[in-house]
This record gives C-alpha cells, sequence and structure tokens, in this order.
C-alpha cells in the first residue's frame, strides 16, 4: 500500500533525516515508526503526503508514486493527524472536520452531515459540533482531529505523535479507542511516535529508527520483544522486554482454579464462612469483583454486621479469560494479576467482567515453561 | 484656567462656529475624510504585502526593519517635503499620510499571519489546502485581530498627523489649531485641540468595539493562544506614535 | 551643501535642543513609570486605571496636546516645558505598559524564592524584579525615545522644536534643502538613540547573553 524505495532527506545544512528507507507497508493494519529524536520518524510520514520531499529515491501509495499526483489532490485522499491537532480556531468543530469534503467539492449540507457521523464516531457527543475548538478538552481536540482526517474516508492515515500531548489516562482512551475504530474501519495507517509502549500496544508492525535516519528493524511488536536486531533495538525496546514479551503469548494453558466468593452487603459471618486461606473475593450483583476480604480485616467484626467498603481490600488487576487476543488474556494479564492481588491469586473475569476464578502465578510459570517446551514460544 | 474655560465655552457656543464651510460639521467630516480616504489607500498598498511577506515568511527582516524605520521619520517634515516637491492639493498631503499609515498596517498584517500557529497552517497544508486557500481561509482569518490592531493604530496615527496637516493649507480640524494660533486666538486654537482629542478617543474606542466583534468566536475563547497573540501585537506597535 | 556650511552653528543649536526635548521627558517619563508600574503590577484596581488612562492619553494627537497644555499647567504658549511635559505624557503612557509587563513577566518562583530567602519587599524590587524587568523595559524605551525625537518636530508649530524649525523655515521660504537637512538629522538622531539604548540594554543585562546563545 505504502512503500519507500530508497526514500533519502538531506537538508540544506548537510543534515541527512532519512537515509535510503526501503519499507513496504502492507494494506490494512497499523504501522508504527518508532525511534529517538531526530531520527528521522517524522520526515519519513511527511514524505507520503509530500510535506517532504525527498532528495533522492521514490514514495508510492497505492502503487504509484506520489509525485505524479498534484499536492493537494494527493493529500485530500491521505488522513493526516499531528499531535499539536493542528484545528482551525476560528472555525467549529463541525466545519473543520467537513475541511477535507468541502475543499473536494462536496456541498455544503452533504459535507455537515458527514461530519457529525464522524463526531459520532469517534464517540463525541453532537452537540460539541458547535462549539470551537479551544473549547474542548485535549482528548476532544484530538479525536476532533482523528474525525477530520477520517473525514473523506481515505484508504491511508498518517498519524505524527497524535496522542503524546495528552495525559496519560487519556491517552490510554484514545489508544483504546483507535483500534476500535481501526476494527471497524480497516484504513492502512501509519503512526509515529517515540513511545515504545504506545508502538506495541498499537501496531501490527513496528519499524525502529535510529539516529540518522536509518531503520534498525522492522518487525512484528512480539519478534521486536522477543528477537531485538541488535544492542540500540534491544536498549531502545527496554528493561522490561522479557515480560512485556509474554503480553504475545495467549494464557490458554494457564489453569483457573476456584475462588471463594462473598456479596457485598452480606453478612460478615457467611464471609467469614465461605474464605478459603484465608481470603475470599467480594462481588457485587453482577458477579463483578470489587475487592477482596481476609480473615484478618474481618476478625473482631461483630458477625451480624454487613460487607461493607470499609472491609474491601482493593484489588489487582483483572485476568480476562475470554480474550485471548487482548492484553489482558496473555501470559503477561494472567501473571500480572496474580503478582498485583493481595491475596496472591489473580483475579479471572469473562468478557462480562463477571468472577470465574483465579490464577496464579506459579501455575502462569508453568504454562509457559510447557509452551515452551512444545515449541509455541520463540525464543 | 477658569477664563480659558469660560472662552472655550464661549467658542463652542457661537452658532456661527457650527454652520458653513469653516464650521464644526464642515471640518470633521473633511478630517474623517481624510483619515478614510488615506486608511483605504494604505490597506491597499499594507495588506497584501504584509499577507505574502506573513504567508511565504520571506523578507519579513527587511519589512519589520521598514516599519521601523518609517517610525522615526517626522511627520512635519515629511508633510512639508511632499507638498513642496508636489505642489498645495490634496494629493500630496494624502499620499503622505499613507506614508505613514503603510508601516502599522504592513507590521499588523505580517506579525497577525506569522503569529497563526505553524501547527494550524501545517494541518491545512496536510489536508490539501492550495497555498492560496491556506492565506485565504485559514492564515487571515486567525490573523484577523492582530491585522485589526495595526490598521487601528494606523487610523489614529492618520487623524493626529491630518491635524498637523492644516499647517500645509488643508482642511480639517487641524485648521482651527493652526488658524487660531496665526491669528493669536486662543480659544480657537484650544477649540480645535479638545475636537481632534475627542475625535481621537472616539475613534479608537470604536475600533476598540469593532476589534471584539471581528475576533473570530473560536480566537476569543483561546487559552493557549492568548499569550502569543498579545505579545504579537505588541510587537506591531510602530504605528502607535501620537503623530 | 554651502547652506549646511553656513547654517552649522545653527543647526547644531538645533540637535542640542532636539535632543533636550526629547531626552528630559524621557528620563523623566521613565523614572515616573517604574513606581506607577509597581503599583499597577500589585493591585487589579490600579492596573485597570492605570493602563485605560495612559491608553486614551496616549490616543491623543500630539498638536492637540501641546496648545492645551498651557491652559492646563499654566505656562505661555512659547514656553519648551510645553512640549517637555507632553513628552513626558507619553512617555509615562508608554512605560507603565512596558513597565507592567516586563514585572508581571518576572517568573513567580523567581520571586517566591527571593521572599523563602529573606528579601524584604523594597530590596527584593529593586535587587530582583527590576533587574528582570530591563529587557522589557528597555524595548518599551527605545519606541519612546524614537517616538519623542520624531515628535519635537511638531513643537516647531509653536515655535519650539529642534530640527523641526527648519521644516517651518523651509515650508515659508519653499525651500527644500533646510528640510532634507532636518528630516535626515531627525531619523539620524532616532536611529544613534536607538542604537545606544539597545547597547546600553545588552550591557545591563550579561546574563541574556548567555541564555540567547543556549536557546
Amino acid at each position: 500500500m505504502i512503500e519507500f524505495r530508497a526514500a533519502t532527506k538531506r537538508f540544506d545544512d548537510g543534515t541527512v533525516a532519512v537515509n535510503e528507507l526501503t519499507l513496504t507497508v502492507e494494506p490494512g493494519g497499523i504501522t508504527m515508526f518508532v525511534g529517538p529524536s531526530g531520527c528521522g520518524k517524522t520526515t519519513s510520514l511527511r514524505m507520503v503526503n509530500r510535506m517532504v520531499e525527498p532528495t533522492s529515491g521514490t514514495v508510492l501509495v497505492g502503487g504509484r508514486d506520489v509525485r505524479e499526483s498534484p499536492r493537494a489532490v494527493l493529500r485530500r485522499g491521505i488522513g493526516y493527524v499531528i499531535q499539536q491537532t493542528g484545528l482551525f480556531p476560528h472555525r467549529t468543530v463541525l466545519d473543520n472536520i467537513a475541511t477535507v469534503p468541502l475543499l473536494s467539492g462536496w456541498p455544503r449540507r452533504r459535507a455537515r452531515g458527514r461530519a457529525a457521523e464522524l463526531l459520532d464516531l469517534v464517540g463525541l457527543p453532537a452537540e460539541l459540533g458547535r462549539r470551537y475548538p479551544a473549547q474542548l478538552s485535549g482528548g476532544q481536540q484530538q479525536r476532533v482531529g482523528v474525525a477530520r482526517a477520517l473525514a473523506a474516508d481515505p484508504p491511508v492515515l498518517l498519524m505524527d505523535e497524535p496522542f503524546s500531548a495528552v495525559d496519560p489516562v487519556v491517552r490510554a482512551d484514545l489508544q483504546d479507542e483507535l483500534l476500535r475504530l481501526q476494527q471497524e474501519l480497516d484504513k492502512t495507517i501509519l503512526f509515529v511516535t517515540h513511545d515504545i509502549d504506545e508502538a506495541i500496544k498499537l501496531g501490527d508492525r513496528v519499524a525502529v529508527f535510529r539516529t540518522g535516519g536509518v531503520l534498525a528493524q522492522y518487525d512484528e511488536p512480539a519478534a521486536l520483544l522477543g528477537r531485538p536486531a541488535d544492542d540500540f533495538v534491544a536498549s531502545f525496546v527496554g528493561r522490561d522486554r522479557g515480560y512485556r514479551a509474554l503480553g504475545f503469548l495467549p494464557a490458554k494453558g494457564v489453569p483457573v482454579g476456584e475462588v471463594a466468593t462473598v456479596r457485598l452487603g452480606g453478612s460478615v459471618a457467611a464471609a467469614r464462612d465461605a474464605l478459603r486461606d484465608g481470603w475470599a473475593v467480594v462481588v457485587d450483583e453482577a458477579r463483578r469483583p470489587v475487592g477482596w476480604v481476609s480473615a484478618s480485616r474481618l476478625s473482631g467484626v461483630d458477625g451480624e454486621a454487613a460487607v461493607s467498603d470499609e472491609l474491601v481490600e482493593s484489588g489487582g488487576s483483572l485476568y480476562e479469560v475470554d480474550s485471548p487476543g487482548g492484553r489482558a488474556g496473555s501470559l503477561r494479564g494472567a501473571l500480572d494479576a496474580a503478582l498485583s492481588s493481595p491475596s496472591a491469586r489473580g483475579v479471572a473475569v469473562d468478557a462480562d467482567g463477571a468472577v470465574v476464578g483465579s490464577v496464579t502465578a506459579h501455575d502462569v510459570l508453568r504454562a509457559l515453561a510447557d509452551a515452551r517446551q512444545a515449541g509455541e514460544v520463540p525464543s | 484656567m477658569r477664563a480659558v474655560l469660560g472662552e472655550l465655552i464661549g467658542w463652542f457656543g457661537d452658532p456661527a462656529h457650527w454652520t458653513g464651510p469653516t464650521g464644526v460639521p464642515q471640518r470633521l467630516l473633511e478630517h474623517l475624510g481624510y483619515t478614510a480616504l488615506a486608511l483605504a489607500c494604505a490597506l491597499v498598498i499594507a495588506l497584501p504585502i504584509g499577507a505574502l511577506v506573513g504567508h511565504t515568511g520571506r523578507g519579513g527582516f527587511l519589512l519589520v526593519g521598514l516599519a521601523n524605520g518609517l517610525r522615526a521619520l517626522p511627520t512635519l517634515g515629511l508633510l512639508t517635503v511632499v507638498v513642496l516637491l508636489a505642489g498645495v492639493g490634496l494629493l500630496p498631503p494624502i499620499a503622505a499620510l499613507t506614508v505613514l499609515a503603510v508601516p502599522p498596517v504592513l507590521a499588523g498584517t505580517y506579525a497577525g499571519v506569522r503569529a497563526v500557529d505553524p501547527a494550524v497552517v501545517d494541518a491545512a497544508r496536510g489536508m490539501g489546502m492550495r497555498e492560496h486557500q491556506v492565506l485565504l481561509r485559514v492564515e487571515l482569518p486567525n490573523a484577523l485581530p492582530i491585522i485589526f490592531g495595526g490598521v487601528r493604530s494606523a487610523a489614529l496615527q492618520i487623524v493626529a498627523t491630518a491635524t498637523v496637516a492644516a499647517y500645509v493649507a488643508m482642511g480639517g480640524l487641524g485648521r482651527y489649531v493652526i488658524d487660531g494660533l496665526a491669528q493669536l486666538d486662543y480659544p480657537q486654537v484650544l477649540a480645535g485641540a479638545v475636537l481632534v482629542a475627542a475625535l481621537a478617543v472616539v475613534l479608537d474606542a470604536a475600533f476598540a468595539g469593532v476589534q471584539r466583534v471581528v475576533s473570530p468566536a473560536g480566537a476569543r475563547r483561546s487559552r493557549r493562544g492568548r499569550a502569543g497573540r498579545v505579545s504579537a501585537v505588541r510587537a506591531t506597535e510602530p504605528g502607535g506614535t501620537p503623530g | 551643501m554651502s547652506w549646511l556650511a553656513r547654517n552649522w552653528p545653527h543647526i547644531l543649536d538645533l540637535v542640542r535642543q532636539h535632543l533636550e526635548l526629547a531626552g528630559v521627558p524621557l528620563l523623566a517619563g521613565l523614572l515616573l513609570s517604574v513606581p506607577l508600574g509597581w503599583l499597577a503590577n500589585r493591585s487589579v484596581a490600579a492596573r485597570g486605571l492605570l493602563l485605560s488612562v495612559s491608553g486614551v492619553l496616549y490616543t491623543i494627537p500630539s498638536l492637540a496636546l501641546l496648545v492645551v497644555l498651557p491652559a492646563v499647567i499654566g505656562t505661555k504658549i512659547l514656553n519648551p516645558v510645553n512640549v517637555m511635559v507632553a513628552l513626558t505624557v507619553y512617555t509615562i503612557a508608554l512605560l507603565v505598559r512596558s513597565v507592567t509587563d516586563a514585572l508581571g513577566s518576572v517568573p513567580t518562583h523567581v520571586v517566591s524564592a527571593a521572599d523563602a530567602m529573606g528579601f524584604r519587599p523594597l530590596r527584593r524590587f529593586l535587587t530582583v524584579e527590576l533587574p528582570l524587568a530591563v529587557p522589557v523595559v528597555v524595548a518599551g524605551l527605545r519606541v519612546a525615545a524614537v517616538s519623542n525625537i520624531s515628535l519635537v518636530s511638531v513643537g516647531a508649530l509653536i515655535g519650539v522644536g529642534g530640527l523641526g524649525e527648519l521644516f517651518t523655515d523651509g515650508f515659508q521660504l519653499q525651500f527644500l534643502t533646510p528640510i532634507v537637512v532636518g528630516i535626515v538629522g531627525s531619523v539620524l538622531l532616532a536611529l544613534l538613540a536607538d542604537a545606544v539604548l539597545l547597547v546600553a540594554g545588552r550591557a545591563l543585562t550579561p546574563w541574556e547573553r548567555g541564555a540567547r546563545r543556549a536557546g
């Protein structure tokens, strides 16, 4: 879909931003460009919509040299999202989203209608459409930026550190939202980031650049973590890569054991009877976990009293048995659930979030050893 | 002081000063006419150049230097030299007024366009706007408040200088001051000065009102843009000499 | 050229007068603006009042101010004090804003650090805030200097105008040379004053140089 053929960018002062980049981005899926600052990842991205012209080499989109079409026409067919959003401060949110359709000559009414659809698609309420960008939060602005890039339904989306300027919680939301959108829309997305965790979370493939605009490794995230091409990639990928690689291994071999549960609001006496090894998971009406109660916490409390919030210890992360594809259903999810639980038992939940059992770190490690013996773990 | 005030009120109370070719309404219209004419000329010259230089970023250094240099030009000197060279008539003084009004508009337009968030301009290009679309649909609308600040400076500069221009045989409210000085008729001098000062203050307030209206609604509430905008307005103040 | 040579002493005299008419108000304006700017930076009410009053004063055309002043301060119309007072008014109108902005832009953490080390308010103002305000104040001072020098000439219309007298003389005699000499002289004075202030400002703020290079 996107092809770099020995693309090189040398600036007037002699610095080489991108050095002989050759790389093919398959249609569909998210391809991440990641690397330290000054590695040429953004310059490479900007070659695709000709915001930067390569000094030598070519870039192809859909098999055609990008230089074949006039810049403006090429760009209208490629979505573009940047870190600072670049929303037009003087236009309403709706008119911002309608920009490219209007440039392409759509009638105003149709462009506005399309913009309203997109507002909904990126999860923003319709009444925000009449506001101006400065009246939105950072996260909302970034959603509008994505909606604007999608307005003309381009097959290719370029995203230049779109989530770097928002706080970590909002960033995680936006990342999840992008994955959801991508499942629905199946675009070819080229995404630049300096954050290796973001690259591994979002990417179907990840290209790691080193300073000087040289491609260091282009691979799937699991392979990047498991087999970094050299010391630079290994150090860039980071310290916990062995642990993080578990995130790409399904936890299907991990046995889910039984776990004691007590209802929030039930009697303390009943809770004492239910404890197993001194612990029980407190659940709500839908059997969703609220936390843990322990023998030591309950000792000395009147048996007639109800199990209240004050008696509950907060729990750890949850292991989702039914989502083998997702992160929480991986060996990493299972292990983290066990390690972060006050009872040393990780709480396993189903797709609805209801408690189905528990896992232990020991079981996870044994499952890992079994999988390795069976040759299922690349090493 | 009190006697002077009485004479001043007496001057304004004399119905003869409110009619005919030397009456206040006529002089006021003349003054406003010069202002409008010179401002229009300055806009026609300075807006396109300022916008273009701001858009391309080329020649900005030259433009700012020129605007600053023109600020050092003594108004009265410019007026007298133009009139001596080109003769008495409407054209030479209007030309001189235009020369003085061009720098603030030029600097305001340039600074306004440059002050537009580069990310916004980048996004506009990235979405496939052509250069003229980037300038007309994105840069100029967002630069409007700063451009308008420059226009406001220019208008005040013209009003002030048009007063001085009465010296080179122009009409307008400055006539009262110049004629009064020549005839040693101090109440008339004072009346002229009060009228000119009032005109300037009212015009400035009117511009301030319009400025509030033309600021795009999106820019008014902008938290991020505010600091940059204010300092950029300050940078365009070369036109702000009282003349 | 021969006109220039013949009138050289007279021109030098006008230059001296011009510098005096522009320079004294600049100095007086600066001395008065610092306390006013300090006040404006301390109280919101004072700030609103001072800034709007200086805005209005700055709007008043110079010729109008020049001829009204004798009535207000009781001087004779030919008295040079009128020009000096008028230009002082403009200088203050411009510098109060500069000083206010400059003091306002001193980082609060620097001020807090001074407080924490036990500076008394006056000492803190004189040794911490004022020095840090110098670059912005100097920028305002440069604008005021250039503006004053160009405005002095208007005083010629009431008989006190430094080089501006060359304009009225030349106009009455229909003689271009003095006017051109006056314009060139006035512009040169303005550029010279601007350059002197620029250099002085740099000399007063050695810490800015390193920062500029690093940035």
